[in-house]
């Protein structure tokens, strides 16, 4: 579990502004496990996406993506489904919180509206120079400064691995 | 002037400062969690944890696992609050088995505060005595900005992050700036809390909090009584805030003192617990003479308007329940529209009450007899249809309601149109069968 430096390249899955949490976790599969929370991820606005959206894609949306729930499982279920990072123009302050620590990366972009779906994303992401995100079709987009322990917190796969690792130091410090 | 960007990509203003800033509430109580004497707006720090709560869907079922994973243990039991709200009473086996996790750990662990089947956490928590103003607060659900009602700075956080606080009793916060809501005047009869918060999710939108501290000021906000104050901080969520903070004063004092276990105000707290005058504050400024009761129509909370642009809605189902909306005066205002009264026929109205203090409560003062007589159906003191948990709705119905939340499929179906208002005007709209202002039938 080391937080080495990232690139993924992906197609982009497209959706509107004000994505919320019962829309990414449906509260009728909430008593179930999360693989099942996946597969209804999104059900009422995109029904193709659990079942097509492949390992190392991008979930783009507009404005404030994540409001509502403090359900983790709306950002694990992206993580289950292979979601690589989530672009937005805007999140809900408690959703960017739950994401980085499930290990899934958010990318403010005031740009992500131009994306469409199927645009082709490459994402650098490293610990010292952070995110860096080009599209084949807009270039080099802009992106948000994260914060270091962020940023090292999505490489380590979340909180939980970094706990681990926190732990395993003391016990050998 | 320097600008700050929090990073979740929302943008603030901020004065530019020198030495020791005048300080808000919200940088107040961050500051005495992190140590400090006083905080910056945009920096990171470290806050120490007073209290933890959660419940059986955010909790033991998520925790547990976790902390076994990494052979840990709870920081500090007396500081943690379990209530078992969300899937009780159990329907099912999913919904026993998440039960039983939650009973059984809390057995194990020996925790010294949980309450199964008491009500909702929210109103729970301070009925119990666990708030008092000054405290730095987390709970595993996204309403926990209700203890800002309290003068405490509390947030919800999910459940990975409660490992981190269960196992270290420290979190980090970006310290927000404060946007005050200034309400002035006297609200009329039939209008109260919910429709200002509805009027306020309609002009902000649901992120328009961005993720910083609100507080609720003015002449309006200090003359409402503690569960008024709770909706408030309450659907502080529903306008994307991270805080929902009111200073504490002597209704707060007065309310704390009469609990079943009071908890003492030390003396200076209602002069600490406030922002200072001087304190860079986004002001925004309501007339409350002017607010009419607001529905907020499917499926956002933001979606709100006056409730006579919805003349003629017909409903279905009316519910009064939630820690939004169903604590005992919440129930009393559906009981002033309806004394005396029988609902429409083909309406169902449903009442869960918040806990089950309020619920006895009402049965003592006679809330309880009015609802029923007037064809209201009991259910039990949980989360229940609210989050479509218990008692989903089902099929194709207008359903309006005191929640705080009207998502597509929210209530159970996806079919279902919620409607979000007051209980004024959900007690008027179940008596006419069609969404009605509470104002004409209180008259």
């Amino acid at each position: 579990m080391s937080a080495d430096a990232r690139t993924v390249t992906g197609a982009v899955w497209r959706v509107g502004a004000n994505i919320d949490t019962d829309a990414l976790a449906p509260g009728h599969a909430m008593s179930k496990g999360l693989e099942v929370v996946a597969q209804h991820c999104l059900e009422a606005i995109r029904p193709d996406f659990s079942s097509g959206v492949r390992q190392g894609d991008y979930l783009v949306s507009g404005p404030a993506f994540g409001i509502g729930s403090s359900r983790e499982q709306a950002a694990s279920a992206l993580v289950a489904l292979g979601v690589s990072a989530v672009i937005a123009p805007s999140f809900s302050g408690l959703y960017f919180r739950n994401a980085f620590n499930v290990g899934l990366l958010l990318v403010t972009c005031s740009r992500a509206e131009e994306l469409v779906d199927a645009d082709q994303l490459t994402l650098h992401l490293a610990p010292a120079s952070g995110v860096t995100l080009t599209s084949a079709r807009l270039g080099e987009l802009p992106c948000a400064p994260i914060p270091d322990f962020l940023i090292h917190r999505v490489l380590v796969g979340g909180l939980l691995n970094e706990l681990k690792q926190r732990k395993s130091r003391e016990n050998h410090g | 002037m320097r600008f700050v960007k929090p990073i979740w990509g929302c943008s603030v203003r901020v004065m530019s400062h020198q030495e020791k800033t005048p300080q808000t509430l919200a940088q107040k109580l961050i500051a005495k969690a992190a140590g400090r004497d006083s905080v910056e707006v945009g920096e990171i720090v470290n806050c120490g944890v007073d209290l933890a709560m959660f419940h059986d869907s955010s909790g033991p079922r998520r925790l547990k696992p976790m902390l076994e994973e990494l052979g840990a243990s709870v920081w500090d039991k007396s500081r943690i609050v379990l209530v078992m709200d969300h899937y009780v009473p159990e329907r099912g086996d999913d919904a026993k088995k998440i039960v039983r996790i939650a009973r059984d750990w809390a057995r194990e662990q020996d925790l010294p505060n949980v309450y199964d089947s008491q009500g909702i956490c929210h109103v729970v928590l301070p009925q119990k005595g666990h708030l008092s103003p000054g405290m730095f607060c987390v709970g595993g659900d996204s309403h926990s900005p209700t203890g800002g009602a309290f003068g405490a700075y509390m947030f919800g956080i999910g459940s990975t992050e409660m490992l981190g606080v269960v196992v270290t009793g420290e979190i980090w916060v970006q310290v927000p700036r404060t946007i005050r809501m200034l309400w002035d005047g006297r609200l009329q009869a039939g209008v109260c809390a919910k429709d200002m918060m509805l009027l306020m999710a309609a002009q902000f939108g649901m992120n328009g909090g961005a993720y910083q501290a609100i507080e609720y000021a003015g002449a309006t906000v200090t003359s409402l009584g503690m569960a008024e104050r709770m909706t408030l901080s309450n659907m502080s969520a529903e306008l994307g805030a991270q805080v929902g903070l009111i200073a504490p004063d002597e209704t707060t004092r007065r309310w704390l003192s009469q609990l079943e276990k009071p908890v003492d105000l030390p003396p200076l707290a209602q002069q600490i617990w406030q922002t200072d005058a001087n304190a860079t504050t986004e002001d925004h400024h309501f007339d409350a003479t002017k607010l009419s009761p607001m529905v907020a129509a499917p499926h956002s909370p933001a979606n709100g308007f006056p409730v006579d642009e919805f003349t003629h809605e017909p409903i279905q189902v009316a519910y009064v329940g939630a820690c939004t909306g169903a604590k005992l005066e919440d129930m009393q205002a559906a009981a002033s529209v309806l004394r005396g009264k029988v609902i429409a026929p083909g309406v169902e109205l449903m009442v869960a009450p918040a806990s089950l203090r309020d619920l006895s409560l009402a049965k003592a003062d006679g809330t309880f007899a009015t609802l029923a007589q007037a064809g209201a159906q009991f259910l039990p003191s949980s989360c229940g249809a609210c989050a479509g948990y218990g008692n989903a709705i089902k099929g194709d119905v207008n359903v309006i309601a005191t929640t705080a939340r009207n998502f597509k499929g929210r209530m159970g179906d996806p079919a279902s149109k919620v409607f979000l208002a007051s209980p004024f005007t959900v007690a008027a709209s179940a008596l006419r069968g069609y969404v009605t202002d509470p104002r004409e039938v209180l008259s």
